[in-house]
Protein backbone atom coordinates (compact mmCIF):
# COMPACT_ATOMS: atom_id res chain seq x y z
CA UNK A 1 0.00 0.00 0.00
CA UNK A 2 1.36 3.35 -1.00
CA UNK A 3 0.84 5.99 1.61
CA UNK A 4 1.38 9.66 0.95
CA UNK A 5 4.38 10.77 3.01
CA UNK A 6 3.60 13.29 5.71
CA UNK A 7 4.69 16.79 4.67
CA UNK A 8 7.84 18.02 6.37
CA UNK A 9 6.67 21.61 6.47
CA UNK A 10 3.10 22.74 6.39
CA UNK A 11 1.71 26.27 6.39
CA UNK A 12 -1.82 26.37 7.65
CA UNK A 13 -3.64 29.67 7.19
CA UNK A 14 -0.51 31.43 8.43
CA UNK A 15 -0.99 35.14 8.91
CA UNK A 16 1.76 37.56 9.76
CA UNK A 17 1.43 41.23 10.41
CA UNK A 18 3.80 43.97 11.42
CA UNK A 19 1.81 46.62 13.20
CA UNK A 20 -1.18 47.26 10.99
CA UNK A 21 0.45 46.00 7.83
CA UNK A 22 -0.38 42.45 6.83
CA UNK A 23 2.78 40.86 5.47
CA UNK A 24 1.41 37.37 4.86
CA UNK A 25 -2.25 36.57 4.54
CA UNK A 26 -3.57 33.08 5.26
CA UNK A 27 -0.76 31.25 3.60
CA UNK A 28 -1.35 27.50 3.18
CA UNK A 29 0.91 25.02 1.46
CA UNK A 30 2.87 21.88 2.24
CA UNK A 31 6.41 20.84 1.44
CA UNK A 32 6.96 17.12 0.91
CA UNK A 33 10.10 15.22 2.00
CA UNK A 34 12.97 15.68 -0.43
CA UNK A 35 11.18 18.40 -2.33
CA UNK A 36 12.57 21.81 -3.20
CA UNK A 37 9.78 24.33 -3.04
CA UNK A 38 10.73 27.66 -4.54
CA UNK A 39 9.02 30.76 -3.20
CA UNK A 40 9.07 33.15 -6.12
CA UNK A 41 7.97 36.73 -5.81
CA UNK A 42 9.09 40.30 -6.05
CA UNK A 43 10.74 42.23 -3.22
CA UNK A 44 8.28 42.83 -0.42
CA UNK A 45 6.03 39.93 -1.40
CA UNK A 46 6.64 38.26 1.96
CA UNK A 47 9.00 35.48 0.83
CA UNK A 48 11.60 36.08 3.51
CA UNK A 49 8.94 36.45 6.19
CA UNK A 50 7.46 33.09 5.18
CA UNK A 51 10.90 31.53 5.49
CA UNK A 52 11.45 32.97 8.95
CA UNK A 53 8.18 31.49 10.13
CA UNK A 54 9.63 28.03 9.50
CA UNK A 55 12.61 28.33 11.85
CA UNK A 56 10.67 30.52 14.23
CA UNK A 57 12.72 33.64 13.77
CA UNK A 58 9.17 34.96 13.48
CA UNK A 59 5.92 33.53 14.80
CA UNK A 60 2.61 33.63 12.94
CA UNK A 61 0.06 36.10 14.21
CA UNK A 62 -2.69 33.63 13.38
CA UNK A 63 -2.76 30.17 11.89
CA UNK A 64 0.23 27.93 12.24
CA UNK A 65 3.32 26.53 10.60
CA UNK A 66 4.00 22.86 11.24
CA UNK A 67 7.47 21.36 11.02
CA UNK A 68 7.54 17.58 11.06
CA UNK A 69 3.94 17.67 12.17
CA UNK A 70 4.42 19.99 15.13
CA UNK A 71 3.61 23.69 15.30
CA UNK A 72 6.76 25.83 15.40
CA UNK A 73 5.44 27.52 18.53
CA UNK A 74 5.29 24.11 20.23
CA UNK A 75 8.93 23.37 19.35
CA UNK A 76 11.85 24.31 21.52
CA UNK A 77 13.29 26.96 19.15
CA UNK A 78 16.85 25.77 19.67
CA UNK A 79 16.02 22.15 18.79
CA UNK A 80 13.89 23.27 15.88
CA UNK A 81 16.68 25.38 14.41
CA UNK A 82 19.22 22.61 14.77
CA UNK A 83 17.09 20.59 12.34
CA UNK A 84 17.04 23.42 9.82
CA UNK A 85 19.99 24.74 7.85
CA UNK A 86 19.73 28.43 6.96
CA UNK A 87 21.52 30.15 4.09
CA UNK A 88 21.01 33.85 3.42
CA UNK A 89 22.22 36.25 0.78
CA UNK A 90 24.46 38.15 3.21
CA UNK A 91 25.82 34.76 4.37
CA UNK A 92 26.39 36.01 7.93
CA UNK A 93 29.70 34.24 8.47
CA UNK A 94 31.25 34.99 11.85
CA UNK A 95 34.07 37.39 10.98
CA UNK A 96 36.16 36.42 14.02
CA UNK A 97 36.04 32.69 13.22
CA UNK A 98 38.09 30.86 10.61
CA UNK A 99 36.29 28.96 7.85
CA UNK A 100 36.89 25.78 9.84
CA UNK A 101 35.31 27.21 12.99
CA UNK A 102 32.40 28.67 11.06
CA UNK A 103 31.61 25.38 9.37
CA UNK A 104 32.23 23.39 12.54
CA UNK A 105 30.03 25.57 14.73
CA UNK A 106 26.93 23.39 14.86
CA UNK A 107 28.91 20.17 15.41
CA UNK A 108 30.70 22.12 18.16
CA UNK A 109 27.41 23.29 19.73
CA UNK A 110 26.17 19.71 19.47
CA UNK A 111 29.36 18.61 21.29
CA UNK A 112 30.66 16.24 18.65
CA UNK A 113 34.08 14.74 19.46
CA UNK A 114 36.88 16.87 18.00
CA UNK A 115 38.01 14.33 15.44
CA UNK A 116 34.56 13.68 14.04
CA UNK A 117 34.02 17.41 13.87
CA UNK A 118 37.26 17.99 11.97
CA UNK A 119 36.38 15.24 9.50
CA UNK A 120 32.92 16.65 9.02
CA UNK A 121 34.31 20.11 8.30
CA UNK A 122 36.65 18.71 5.65
CA UNK A 123 33.89 16.66 4.11
CA UNK A 124 31.58 19.69 3.94
CA UNK A 125 34.24 21.97 2.47
CA UNK A 126 34.96 19.41 -0.27
CA UNK A 127 31.23 19.08 -0.90
CA UNK A 128 31.00 22.78 -1.70
CA UNK A 129 34.21 22.76 -3.72
CA UNK A 130 36.63 24.36 -1.26
CA UNK A 131 39.91 22.55 -0.69
CA UNK A 132 40.23 22.22 3.12
CA UNK A 133 44.03 22.55 3.21
CA UNK A 134 43.73 25.83 1.35
CA UNK A 135 40.66 27.37 3.01
CA UNK A 136 40.13 25.91 6.49
CA UNK A 137 42.32 28.42 8.30
CA UNK A 138 41.22 31.53 6.39
CA UNK A 139 39.02 34.23 7.83
CA UNK A 140 35.86 35.32 6.01
CA UNK A 141 37.44 38.61 4.92
CA UNK A 142 40.08 36.60 3.09
CA UNK A 143 37.46 34.94 0.86
CA UNK A 144 35.79 36.01 -2.38
CA UNK A 145 32.02 36.38 -2.51
CA UNK A 146 31.57 32.96 -4.07
CA UNK A 147 33.86 31.31 -1.54
CA UNK A 148 31.99 33.00 1.28
CA UNK A 149 28.65 31.75 0.00
CA UNK A 150 30.08 28.24 -0.41
CA UNK A 151 31.27 28.39 3.18
CA UNK A 152 27.78 29.48 4.22
CA UNK A 153 26.27 26.45 2.49
CA UNK A 154 28.86 24.15 4.09
CA UNK A 155 28.06 25.63 7.49
CA UNK A 156 24.33 25.09 7.01
CA UNK A 157 24.89 21.47 5.97
CA UNK A 158 27.44 20.58 8.67
CA UNK A 159 24.93 19.42 11.24
CA UNK A 160 23.19 17.31 8.55
CA UNK A 161 19.80 18.96 9.05
CA UNK A 162 16.88 17.36 7.17
CA UNK A 163 15.55 20.78 6.19
CA UNK A 164 17.27 23.65 4.40
CA UNK A 165 15.98 27.22 4.12
CA UNK A 166 17.67 29.37 1.51
CA UNK A 167 16.97 33.08 1.13
CA UNK A 168 18.26 34.34 -2.23
CA UNK A 169 21.52 32.59 -1.43
CA UNK A 170 23.21 33.39 -4.73
CA UNK A 171 21.63 36.78 -5.32
CA UNK A 172 24.70 38.84 -4.48
CA UNK A 173 27.15 36.94 -6.69
CA UNK A 174 28.37 38.05 -10.10
CA UNK A 175 26.72 36.12 -12.98
CA UNK A 176 29.64 33.78 -13.69
CA UNK A 177 30.26 32.88 -10.07
CA UNK A 178 26.53 32.54 -9.55
CA UNK A 179 26.26 30.02 -12.39
CA UNK A 180 29.17 28.06 -10.92
CA UNK A 181 27.77 27.97 -7.41
CA UNK A 182 24.29 27.18 -8.75
CA UNK A 183 25.64 24.16 -10.62
CA UNK A 184 27.48 22.96 -7.56
CA UNK A 185 24.41 23.38 -5.44
CA UNK A 186 22.34 21.48 -7.99
CA UNK A 187 24.68 18.52 -7.53
CA UNK A 188 24.47 18.86 -3.74
CA UNK A 189 20.69 19.04 -3.93
CA UNK A 190 20.54 15.79 -5.95
CA UNK A 191 23.01 14.00 -3.71
CA UNK A 192 21.66 14.98 -0.31
CA UNK A 193 17.90 14.99 -0.96
CA UNK A 194 17.11 17.57 1.71
CA UNK A 195 13.73 19.14 2.04
CA UNK A 196 14.33 22.68 0.87
CA UNK A 197 12.46 25.96 0.74
CA UNK A 198 14.28 28.25 -1.65
CA UNK A 199 13.42 31.92 -1.85
CA UNK A 200 14.26 33.85 -5.00
CA UNK A 201 13.02 36.61 -7.25
CA UNK A 202 14.86 35.10 -10.18
CA UNK A 203 12.54 33.01 -12.34
CA UNK A 204 15.49 31.31 -14.02
CA UNK A 205 16.77 30.12 -10.65
CA UNK A 206 13.26 29.03 -9.66
CA UNK A 207 13.06 26.81 -12.73
CA UNK A 208 16.52 25.31 -12.15
CA UNK A 209 16.00 24.33 -8.52
CA UNK A 210 12.29 23.99 -7.91
CA UNK A 211 10.37 20.75 -7.89
CA UNK A 212 7.47 23.14 -7.44
CA UNK A 213 7.22 26.88 -7.65
CA UNK A 214 4.99 28.82 -5.28
CA UNK A 215 4.20 32.27 -6.60
CA UNK A 216 3.83 34.88 -3.91
CA UNK A 217 2.31 38.31 -4.49
CA UNK A 218 1.54 40.90 -1.80
CA UNK A 219 1.73 38.31 0.95
CA UNK A 220 -0.69 35.90 -0.68
CA UNK A 221 -0.17 32.70 -2.59
CA UNK A 222 -0.95 33.24 -6.29
CA UNK A 223 -0.48 29.61 -7.21
CA UNK A 224 1.80 26.59 -6.98
CA UNK A 225 3.13 25.03 -10.17
CA UNK A 226 5.48 22.32 -11.29
CA UNK A 227 8.17 23.96 -13.47
CA UNK A 228 6.61 22.66 -16.70
CA UNK A 229 3.17 23.87 -15.65
CA UNK A 230 4.60 27.20 -14.67
CA UNK A 231 5.78 27.82 -18.22
CA UNK A 232 2.27 27.19 -19.58
CA UNK A 233 0.33 28.77 -16.74
CA UNK A 234 -2.50 31.04 -17.77
CA UNK A 235 -2.28 33.09 -14.58
CA UNK A 236 -1.21 36.57 -15.71
CA UNK A 237 1.44 36.89 -12.99
CA UNK A 238 3.05 33.56 -13.89
CA UNK A 239 2.83 34.50 -17.55
CA UNK A 240 4.52 37.81 -16.80
CA UNK A 241 7.42 35.97 -15.15
CA UNK A 242 7.66 33.57 -18.08
CA UNK A 243 7.65 36.48 -20.49
CA UNK A 244 10.85 37.77 -18.88
CA UNK A 245 12.49 34.55 -20.02
CA UNK A 246 11.64 35.02 -23.68
CA UNK A 247 14.66 37.24 -24.22
CA UNK A 248 16.98 34.50 -23.02
CA UNK A 249 15.43 31.09 -23.48
CA UNK A 250 16.80 28.36 -21.26
CA UNK A 251 16.49 24.64 -21.10
CA UNK A 252 14.53 23.36 -18.15
CA UNK A 253 15.68 20.17 -16.53
CA UNK A 254 13.35 17.23 -16.92
CA UNK A 255 10.63 17.22 -14.29
CA UNK A 256 12.26 15.89 -11.18
CA UNK A 257 9.95 13.61 -9.24
CA UNK A 258 9.58 13.61 -5.52
CA UNK A 259 11.40 10.64 -4.18
CA UNK B 1 68.60 71.06 36.76
CA UNK B 2 66.78 72.26 39.77
CA UNK B 3 63.69 70.20 38.87
CA UNK B 4 65.64 67.03 38.14
CA UNK B 5 67.42 67.29 41.48
CA UNK B 6 64.09 67.78 43.18
CA UNK B 7 62.62 64.74 41.45
CA UNK B 8 65.61 62.60 42.33
CA UNK B 9 65.51 63.68 45.94
CA UNK B 10 61.82 62.84 46.19
CA UNK B 11 61.86 59.79 43.95
CA UNK B 12 60.65 57.39 46.64
CA UNK B 13 57.79 59.65 47.59
CA UNK B 14 56.85 60.12 43.93
CA UNK B 15 56.98 56.38 43.32
CA UNK B 16 54.79 55.80 46.37
CA UNK B 17 52.20 58.29 45.22
CA UNK B 18 52.29 56.92 41.69
CA UNK B 19 51.60 53.47 43.13
CA UNK B 20 48.67 54.83 45.16
CA UNK B 21 47.39 56.66 42.13
CA UNK B 22 47.56 53.57 39.95
CA UNK B 23 45.84 51.53 42.64
CA UNK B 24 42.93 53.97 42.85
CA UNK B 25 42.58 53.97 39.06
CA UNK B 26 42.88 50.21 38.72
CA UNK B 27 40.28 49.36 41.35
CA UNK B 28 37.82 51.94 40.12
CA UNK B 29 38.30 50.82 36.49
CA UNK B 30 37.70 47.20 37.45
CA UNK B 31 34.52 48.22 39.28
CA UNK B 32 33.38 50.36 36.37
CA UNK B 33 33.98 47.53 33.88
CA UNK B 34 32.28 44.98 36.15
CA UNK B 35 29.22 47.23 36.37
CA UNK B 36 29.35 48.99 32.99
CA UNK B 37 29.58 45.98 30.67
CA UNK B 38 26.53 44.19 32.14
CA UNK B 39 24.62 47.48 32.16
CA UNK B 40 25.53 48.03 28.53
CA UNK B 41 24.40 44.50 27.66
CA UNK B 42 21.14 45.11 29.53
CA UNK B 43 20.51 48.22 27.43
CA UNK B 44 20.93 46.23 24.20
CA UNK B 45 18.49 43.58 25.47
CA UNK B 46 15.85 45.90 26.93
CA UNK B 47 15.75 49.14 24.95
CA UNK B 48 13.54 50.84 27.55
CA UNK B 49 16.51 50.66 29.95
CA UNK B 50 18.50 52.90 27.64
CA UNK B 51 17.12 56.21 28.94
CA UNK B 52 17.39 55.50 32.69
CA UNK B 53 20.82 53.86 32.51
CA UNK B 54 22.56 56.09 29.99
CA UNK B 55 20.72 59.09 31.46
CA UNK B 56 22.01 58.53 34.99
CA UNK B 57 25.51 57.82 33.75
CA UNK B 58 25.33 61.04 31.77
CA UNK B 59 24.20 63.00 34.79
CA UNK B 60 27.04 61.59 36.92
CA UNK B 61 29.39 62.74 34.17
CA UNK B 62 28.18 66.34 34.33
CA UNK B 63 28.72 66.77 38.08
CA UNK B 64 32.07 68.45 38.74
CA UNK B 65 34.35 65.85 40.28
CA UNK B 66 35.05 67.85 43.41
CA UNK B 67 31.31 68.20 44.00
CA UNK B 68 30.77 64.49 43.42
CA UNK B 69 33.26 63.72 46.19
CA UNK B 70 31.21 66.02 48.40
CA UNK B 71 27.92 64.40 47.45
CA UNK B 72 29.17 60.91 48.26
CA UNK B 73 30.76 61.95 51.55
CA UNK B 74 27.56 61.46 53.64
CA UNK B 75 26.84 58.02 52.12
CA UNK B 76 27.22 55.67 55.12
CA UNK B 77 29.82 53.05 54.19
CA UNK B 78 31.37 54.91 51.27
CA UNK B 79 32.06 58.14 53.08
CA UNK B 80 33.76 56.43 56.01
CA UNK B 81 37.13 56.04 54.29
CA UNK B 82 38.78 58.39 51.84
CA UNK B 83 39.88 55.61 49.45
CA UNK B 84 36.37 54.19 49.21
CA UNK B 85 35.00 57.60 48.46
CA UNK B 86 37.63 58.24 45.82
CA UNK B 87 37.18 54.85 44.18
CA UNK B 88 33.39 55.20 44.07
CA UNK B 89 33.65 58.64 42.48
CA UNK B 90 36.19 57.54 39.89
CA UNK B 91 34.17 54.43 39.04
CA UNK B 92 31.09 56.59 38.46
CA UNK B 93 33.05 58.74 36.02
CA UNK B 94 34.43 55.73 34.19
CA UNK B 95 30.99 54.19 33.82
CA UNK B 96 29.59 56.28 30.98
CA UNK B 97 32.17 55.58 28.24
CA UNK B 98 32.17 51.90 29.16
CA UNK B 99 28.38 51.53 29.03
CA UNK B 100 28.14 53.60 25.88
CA UNK B 101 30.80 51.67 24.01
CA UNK B 102 29.45 48.30 25.13
CA UNK B 103 26.12 49.29 23.63
CA UNK B 104 27.70 50.69 20.47
CA UNK B 105 29.92 47.64 20.05
CA UNK B 106 27.07 45.14 20.35
CA UNK B 107 24.74 47.19 18.19
CA UNK B 108 27.50 47.40 15.60
CA UNK B 109 27.50 43.63 15.08
CA UNK B 110 26.24 42.95 11.57
CA UNK B 111 22.54 42.05 11.59
CA UNK B 112 23.11 39.12 9.24
CA UNK B 113 25.71 37.67 11.61
CA UNK B 114 23.29 37.84 14.51
CA UNK B 115 20.50 36.39 12.40
CA UNK B 116 22.70 33.51 11.27
CA UNK B 117 23.71 32.81 14.87
CA UNK B 118 20.10 32.75 15.96
CA UNK B 119 18.99 30.61 13.03
CA UNK B 120 21.72 28.07 13.79
CA UNK B 121 20.13 27.46 17.15
CA UNK B 122 22.61 29.30 19.35
CA UNK B 123 21.14 30.22 22.72
CA UNK B 124 21.03 33.83 23.89
CA UNK B 125 24.12 33.44 26.05
CA UNK B 126 26.02 31.62 23.29
CA UNK B 127 25.26 34.49 20.93
CA UNK B 128 26.38 36.99 23.56
CA UNK B 129 29.62 35.32 24.59
CA UNK B 130 30.71 33.71 21.33
CA UNK B 131 29.54 36.28 18.82
CA UNK B 132 28.44 39.66 20.14
CA UNK B 133 31.01 40.35 22.86
CA UNK B 134 34.03 39.13 20.86
CA UNK B 135 32.95 41.27 17.92
CA UNK B 136 32.21 44.25 20.18
CA UNK B 137 35.58 43.97 21.92
CA UNK B 138 37.54 46.57 19.91
CA UNK B 139 34.81 49.18 20.48
CA UNK B 140 34.46 48.19 24.13
CA UNK B 141 38.20 48.50 24.55
CA UNK B 142 38.08 52.02 23.09
CA UNK B 143 35.58 52.90 25.83
CA UNK B 144 37.85 51.44 28.48
CA UNK B 145 40.76 53.44 27.08
CA UNK B 146 38.82 56.71 27.24
CA UNK B 147 37.66 55.90 30.76
CA UNK B 148 41.18 55.04 31.90
CA UNK B 149 42.64 58.30 30.61
CA UNK B 150 39.90 60.34 32.30
CA UNK B 151 40.19 58.42 35.54
CA UNK B 152 43.94 58.93 35.72
CA UNK B 153 43.40 62.67 35.40
CA UNK B 154 40.48 62.95 37.79
CA UNK B 155 42.21 60.76 40.38
CA UNK B 156 44.51 63.70 41.14
CA UNK B 157 41.51 65.38 42.77
CA UNK B 158 41.11 62.39 45.12
CA UNK B 159 43.86 63.94 47.19
CA UNK B 160 41.39 66.66 48.14
CA UNK B 161 39.49 64.16 50.27
CA UNK B 162 42.70 62.60 51.56
CA UNK B 163 42.76 59.51 49.36
CA UNK B 164 46.38 60.03 48.37
CA UNK B 165 47.77 59.62 44.87
CA UNK B 166 49.71 62.08 42.74
CA UNK B 167 47.24 64.84 43.57
CA UNK B 168 48.94 65.14 46.97
CA UNK B 169 51.90 66.85 45.31
CA UNK B 170 49.70 69.09 43.25
CA UNK B 171 47.63 70.31 46.21
CA UNK B 172 50.73 70.76 48.36
CA UNK B 173 52.43 72.62 45.54
CA UNK B 174 49.42 74.89 45.13
CA UNK B 175 49.33 75.62 48.88
CA UNK B 176 53.05 76.30 49.04
CA UNK B 177 53.23 78.02 45.64
CA UNK B 178 55.94 75.56 44.62
CA UNK B 179 55.92 74.66 40.94
CA UNK B 180 58.34 71.79 41.48
CA UNK B 181 55.84 70.10 43.76
CA UNK B 182 53.00 70.64 41.29
CA UNK B 183 55.09 69.15 38.50
CA UNK B 184 56.08 66.20 40.69
CA UNK B 185 52.38 65.29 40.65
CA UNK B 186 51.40 66.49 37.21
CA UNK B 187 54.19 64.95 35.15
CA UNK B 188 53.84 61.37 36.40
CA UNK B 189 50.04 61.65 36.08
CA UNK B 190 50.35 62.84 32.50
CA UNK B 191 52.84 60.08 31.71
CA UNK B 192 50.50 57.48 33.19
CA UNK B 193 47.65 58.73 31.05
CA UNK B 194 49.75 58.71 27.88
CA UNK B 195 51.05 55.25 28.68
CA UNK B 196 47.55 53.86 29.28
CA UNK B 197 46.35 55.48 26.07
CA UNK B 198 49.14 53.96 24.00
CA UNK B 199 48.99 50.45 25.47
CA UNK B 200 45.20 50.15 25.28
CA UNK B 201 45.22 51.76 21.85
CA UNK B 202 47.67 49.16 20.56
CA UNK B 203 45.57 46.35 21.95
CA UNK B 204 42.47 47.82 20.37
CA UNK B 205 44.05 48.13 16.93
CA UNK B 206 45.39 44.61 17.13
CA UNK B 207 41.96 43.22 17.90
CA UNK B 208 40.32 45.30 15.21
CA UNK B 209 42.80 44.05 12.64
CA UNK B 210 42.15 40.37 13.38
CA UNK B 211 38.43 40.89 13.05
CA UNK B 212 37.97 42.79 9.85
Amino acid sequence: MVEAAAPVIQFHEALYRRGEAIILQNLSFAVQPGETLVLLGRSGSGKTTALKLVNRLLEPYAGEVLVEGRATTAWNPILLRRRIGYVIQEVGLFPHFTVEKNVGLIPDLEKWPAQRRAERVKEMLRTVGLEPSQFASRYPHELSGGQRQRTGVARALAGDPPILLMDEPFGALDPLTRAEVQNEFLAIQRKLAKTIIFVTHDVHEALIFGTRIALLESGALAGIYAPQEFLRASDPLAAAYVATLQKSPIAIPQQRGIS
Amino acid sequence: MNLIHFFLAHRLEIADSTGEHLWLVLISMLLAIAAGVPLGIAVTRKPWLSKPILGSANVAETIPSLALFGFLLPVPWLGARAERLAIATLALYALLPIIRNTVAGIKGVDASVREAAQAMGMTGSQILFRVELPLALPVLLAGIRIAAVWTIGIATIAAAVGAGGLGEFIFRGLAMVDNRLILAGAIPAALLAIFADIVLGLLERRLARVRS
